[in-house]
């Protein structure tokens, strides 16, 4: 089950983790909108990551391709996250998402 | 140790402890520029996984497209670390318990599970843009086809979304 000489497809496993982990965490603790999205595509890139180990063991490219497809999703969702963001600061004049109470009850 | 676990564990650490200093480090400017050593370290293990099309693709779109469209957006708002306030500290305490959770709860499953090898291993040419082009363009022509129709809307969205709005009536 190696990928590299003495390093298994757990071990990219773990990082992958421990990079969503990180990149849950900065969702939860930041409040920057900004931040937010960059955590995210943390998120995106840990999934990547994972997706590529496993077409390694498996000796099939479709983990790579699905890569390719995720990367499109990530570049369309920041283009258009970063256009509500800009309107956003147009009306609000911050990106702190604890400023977005309109909804409230 | 070989030098490809050198390469491993080098490119991991760099990539967890960059990934940390984007979420704590005050200034957005300082955690664009960490998410771009992740990137980097992350493009590395591709390397090092022999998907060298994908490294190379990860790198332009993700360092050279994405960064700089939120180092523009951060430059046009005019962000600075004065503008951050406080997060309270029980939001602080339970990022850090749901986060440490999902971990554990990962970690566990990972440990706990036998991952089924594949019957012939990759082979090393199978990351180059020929080998990838084929499977893409033979297997997964549909998606790339909607792939391309999702590009087209999230353009038409940015573009409409960003528009300065005139004003009505």
């Amino acid at each position: 089950m190696e990928i590299l000489p003495n390093i298994t497809i757990q071990h990219y496993l773990w990082l992958s983790t421990a990079l969503f982990a990180l990149g849950v965490f900065g969702v939860l603790l930041r409040r920057n909108a900004i931040l937010l999205f960059m955590c995210i595509e943390l998120m995106l890139n840990a999934v990547n990551i994972a997706l590529v180990a496993f077409s390694k063991v498996h000796g099939d490219t479709s983990g790579q391709v699905f890569v390719f497809f995720i990367m499109v999703v990530a570049a369309a969702e920041v283009a258009v996250g970063l256009a509500i963001l800009m309107m956003l600061y147009r009306n609000l004049h911050t990106t702190d998402t604890d400023a977005l109470n309109n909804l409230k009850g | 140790m070989s030098l490809t676990e050198i390469a491993f564990y080098f490119l991991s650490f760099l990539a967890i402890f960059s990934g940390l200093a984007v979420i704590l480090s005050r200034n957005p400017v300082h955690s664009v520029l960490y998410l771009i050593v992740t990137f980097f370290s992350i493009a590395g293990h591709y390397f090092l996984m022999n998907a060298q099309f994908l490294a190379a693709v990860h790198i332009i779109v993700y360092a050279g497209a994405i960064m700089v469209l939120f180092l523009y957006v951060i430059m046009m708002l005019n962000l600075n670390e004065e503008q951050e306030e406080k997060t309270k500290s029980w939001v602080k305490i339970a990022a850090v318990v749901s986060s440490c959770s999902i971990m554990l709860i990962l970690v566990s499953l990972i440990s706990k599970s036998t991952i089924v090898m594949g019957k012939a291993p990759m082979a090393d040419d199978a990351g180059l843009v020929q080998n990838l082009g084929k499977v893409l363009y033979k297997d997964y022509l549909l998606p790339f086809e909607l792939a391309s129709v999702l590009f087209l809307a999230a353009m038409v969205g940015a573009v409409y979304l960003s528009k300065k709005e005139t004003s009505k009536s």
